[in-house]
């Protein structure tokens, strides 16, 4: 009953319900998976390795049902007894503002652990405990491990362990997760957890009344202590008046109307006077054992993180990273590519299946439906492994190193002002990132933004002139043979990235967004760890885009046989003539529409028959046009249906008048690239 | 010496006088302690013409001083302390009677001589702004010093402590409050520009302009 509450107080939970069913990370799985452990945090600290350590490789990492936030559930064997780890994504607090935070506060809220273990950095301790406190006050089975605490000790800090235990009535380990130290420890104190007197923060009288009122009100079932829903309703938490709604009914309009009330009793916002209180709890629970302020050495790491975040060398940096990027598209993925390609496919396999099907099947229907010109092998299969699957593996493994060295934040930092002039703010750079290597991945990444323009604003920009990494490869290799075209097509882009962002964003009503982010400190990427990212988003990948591939083969060969191909093509004819293009593109304009990067994968065949402006207005164009289908129905699905379509409309009008007037202007003035 | 009520009437007095052209002030008084009035009169500040009460010139300069403590008492408690309504005017009562002389002068350098007060009322100008010459004591730069000021407007290698946050904006007091930007948490400016970014215990933060100027940071030190 309580968890299918839950699951609809969250805004767009609610058409997903029977993922949630389906997915069954729940309860019910008590018996076979035995007790359930949830690890909890803030990002950066360790929690992930812990996780790790505590599972071993028995990992799968999955959305969490119903979003985009990737959570790893593994098992483990304490003692005999077998457990269930989650690993929840990082959070500050309660109160909730990303996306991932309030899926970390879903999976508290309803996931009924038997151990709650939020993980601490030794050497944040003090901004860190507040959360604890708020853990234990909910009445969770929290168990406190402090880890990084080699590096605390490094740093002269010393943590009585006992003591905190003491009084904060948790068991308390520190562990060091890199090295192993502590974990004995703490599979000891897992396979001993028994539910405590929890800790208890006393608050000013005003705010303890205030809580009794609302407690007192309160007559549902609630996965947490009333007296913590009540402090949250207080701290006006959405989530928890969304969940407070559905649970109470009728009862709730009583409640908000004494909630209003009470709160209009207080000057200052209660969330900070109870924020200003836990803070100065932890303080003195920590004031003990931590020295004070300890300075960072000025080491290696930490200069290349200031030349990183320093404009003056942070943009060169970045220049040369993406240089490199391309660099690693360009030539890595692309040899990798050929060699699959040409070699695999080309010289090995296609013939043999050409002679296997000519053999056997007497059909020219079907045999074209397999080996033909639109074939299911030869398009769908072979563009699928052949090209697609080098680019964007290589590009998300490069990701994945971008991902784990901490570059991203900075860059966040770097670009925030320069994308608040777009409308957006710095945190939209990775799904900006991400934009090149599947923009479709990306669309669904902007759910992290905050505000609804900036997730509106950035899907159009990823519509529109983020090219993925697969038409990249292409693009570029089509281009690379007129260099001066290759420097306008990315001029045309560029430009219209910044017009169009400009116009968004002073189209769209609202407020830029405001930027904050931790920085992790830089790490050097554990191969084994972005090998496991990569693999993970490569399944992701061909889960979600192998079918459609064989589905878009299968319809084109579908119109081919009844003629209506040519008839499409043949209606194309005029447009194309605006655009200064031969007949021979129009088959790479409607494979574009279904998937872009296919589109731009057909440009390979027709490149010897085009002229250099040729080549570059349908570059433009294609990276310009509507994304693939997959993009649009995730557009569609994140933006809502109208907006989606909208969004489409623009896209395709805008692309082709773009290509219009580039060739306009181009042939106007007799350029020959 | 001047008891507080009676200090109180001067204040209330001038209040009045700001809103009529008429320069007896009879009306306002009659709700007044007899007692009061015995010792504003005592003490040569008002006196009677005519069955009417009217300020004296002492009387006159010594309101001018009551409502310029009071008001800028508001301005400091508002601009710089973030209070207002009620707790402003309860702390702005309790402080006019204890500000005086250099202290005085002081804050209103620190507010840089101020014109108007929170309410929009004028603030009877400083004497060291009507004779041309800031008294800018050491005293006074010394408070300019440790004052409080916005985390944006510090430079990069300067550190000091969280005094306080002041935001109309929920979203973002959630931002500042849930990254641990609390009242006593020592910070380090690492570079302000093109964001904020700023050494916090073993972490470093960064943000923009628009939380930046929401935290205000106290006991600044420079580098070194």
């Amino acid at each position: 009953m309580v968890s299918k509450t839950i699951t609809s107080w969250f805004k767009g939970f609610k058409k997903n319900k029977s993922d949630l069913k389906s997915k069954n990370l729940q309860k019910t799985s008590q018996t076979d998976e035995g007790k359930k452990i949830i690890l909890v945090g803030n990002p950066n600290v360790g929690k992930s390795l812990l996780f790790n350590r505590l599972t071993g490789s028995y990992v799968t990492v999955s959305n969490y049902p119903g979003t985009t936030v990737s959570v790893d559930t593994g098992k483990c064997e304490i003692a005999g007894e077998k457990f269930e780890v989650i690993d929840s994504p990082g959070m500050y607090s309660l109160s909730s503002i990303t996306e991932e935070e309030r899926i970390s506060k879903l999976i508290l809220f309803q996931e009924d652990a038997d151990i709650l273990v939020h993980v601490v950095d030794a050497k944040n301790m003090e901004r860190m405990l507040p959360l604890t406190l708020q853990l234990a006050e909910a009445k969770l089975p929290v168990l406190l491990v402090v880890n990084m605490i080699d590096e605390a000790e490094k740093a002269g800090i010393k943590i009585d362990k006992s003591q905190l235990e003491k009084e904060l009535k948790i068991p308390v380990v520190t562990t060091a997760a890199t090295t192993g130290e502590g974990i004995a420890e703490l599979h000891r104190k897992i396979s001993e957890y028994t539910s405590q007197d929890n800790y208890q923060v006393k608050y000013d009288e005003k705010i303890e009344n205030s809580i009794q009122k609302i407690k007192s009100l309160l007559e549902g079932e609630y996965p947490i202590s009333k007296r913590s829903l009540s402090l949250l309703l207080l701290q006006e938490d959405e989530d928890i008046q969304n969940l407070v709604k559905e649970t109470e009914g009728s009862n709730y309009e009583n409640i908000h109307k004494i909630l209003s009330k009470t709160l209009s009793n207080f000057k200052q916002p209660v969330n900070y006077l109870v924020k200003m209180k836990l803070q100065r709890e932890a303080s003195n629970l920590v004031s003990a054992h931590i020295s004070d302020y300890v300075e960072e050495p000025m080491d290696l790491k930490e200069k290349i993180s200031r030349a990183m975040i320093r404009p003056l060398t942070g943009v060169p940096i970045l220049l040369v990273s993406l240089f490199a990027l391309f660099i690693w598209l360009g030539v890595g993925a692309d040899s990798v590519g050929h060699l699959i390609e040409d070699d695999l496919f080309e010289e090995f396999l296609t013939p043999i299946l050409i002679d296997w099907v000519n053999t056997y099947i007497p059909y020219t229907a079907i045999q074209d439906l397999i080996v033909g010109e639109f074939g299911i092998f030869t398009l769908g299969i072979t563009y699928a492994i052949g090209i697609i699957l080098p680019i964007v593996g290589f590009f998300f493994f490069a990701f994945s190193v971008l991902e784990d060295s901490g570059y991203l934040p900075r860059l966040a930092l770097l670009l925030d002002r320069l994308f608040k002039k777009i409308g957006l703010s710095g945190r939209s750079i990775i799904p900006m990132v991400m934009g090149i290597g599947c923009g479709s991945m990306a669309t669904l990444v902007t759910r992290t933004l905050e505000t609804d323009r900036e997730k509106k604003i950035a899907t159009l920009l990823l519509a529109l002139t983020i090219p993925c990494a697969a038409q990249l490869g292409v693009i570029f290799a089509v281009l690379s043979v007129y260099p001066s075209a290759l420097i306008l097509w990315g001029v045309v882009i560029l430009l219209t990235y910044i017009i169009i962002g400009f116009a968004a964003s002073k189209l769209l009503p609202g407020a830029n967004p405001s930027f904050y982010m931790e920085l992790p400190p830089l790490r050097f990427p554990k191969l084994s760890n972005v090998l496991r990212k990569t693999y993970t988003r490569l399944i992701w990948y061909f889960k979600e885009l192998f079918p459609l591939f064989i589905a878009i083969s299968v319809l084109i060969w579908a119109l081919d046989l009844v003629g209506v191909l040519d008839f499409i093509i043949a209606g194309m004819n005029p447009l194309l003539n605006a655009l200064g293009l031969p007949i021979e593109t129009a088959q790479t304009f409607i494979l574009g529409f279904f998937r872009r990067d296919y589109g731009a994968a057909g440009l390979y065949n027709i490149q010897e028959a085009l002229t250099g402006v040729q080549l570059l207005v349908t570059a433009v164009v294609l990276t310009l046009f509507m994304p693939c289908v997959v993009q649009f129905v995730v557009m569609m699905k994140e933006r809502g249906t109208k907006i989606g379509i909208l969004m489409a409309l623009f896209v395709v009008v805008f692309a082709f008048i773009v290509g219009f007037l580039l060739n306009f202007i181009l042939t106007g003035l007799g350029v020959v690239l | 010496m001047i008891s507080e009520p009676a200090e109180e009437a001067l204040e209330r007095i001038w209040a009045c006088l700001e809103e009529k052209d008429e320069d007896f002030i009879s009306e306002e008084l009659q709700s007044y302690d007899q007692q009061i009035l015995k010792e504003l009169k005592d003490l040569n500040l008002i006196e009677y013409r005519d069955q009417e009460i009217f300020l004296t010139s002492k009387g006159f300069e010594e309101a001018k001083s009551v409502i310029r403590r009071h008001r800028l008492a508001e301005k400091l408690l508002h601009d710089v302390l973030g209070l207002s309504g009620e707790d402003m005017e309860t702390a702005a009562c309790n402080f006019e009677h204890i500000l005086g002389g250099e202290l005085e002068e002081s804050i209103c350098t620190l507010l840089s001589h101020p014109e108007k007060c929170p309410h929009g009322k004028p603030i009877p100008p400083c004497e060291c702004v009507h004779e041309g010459k800031c008294a800018c004591t050491v005293a006074v730069k010394e408070i300019i010093e440790k004052s409080v000021l916005p985390l944006n407007n510090l430079d990069k290698g300067q550190r000091g402590e969280i005094v306080y946050v002041k935001t109309n904006k929920k979203e973002n007091l959630n931002k500042i409050l849930s990254i641990g930007l609390l009242p006593g948490r020592k910070v380090k400016i690492l570079q302000n520009y093109p964001s904020y970014v700023f050494q916090m215990e073993h972490t470093q933060v960064a943000i923009d302009r628009e939380l930046a100027q929401s935290i205000y940071v106290g006991n600044i030190e420079d580098e070194n």
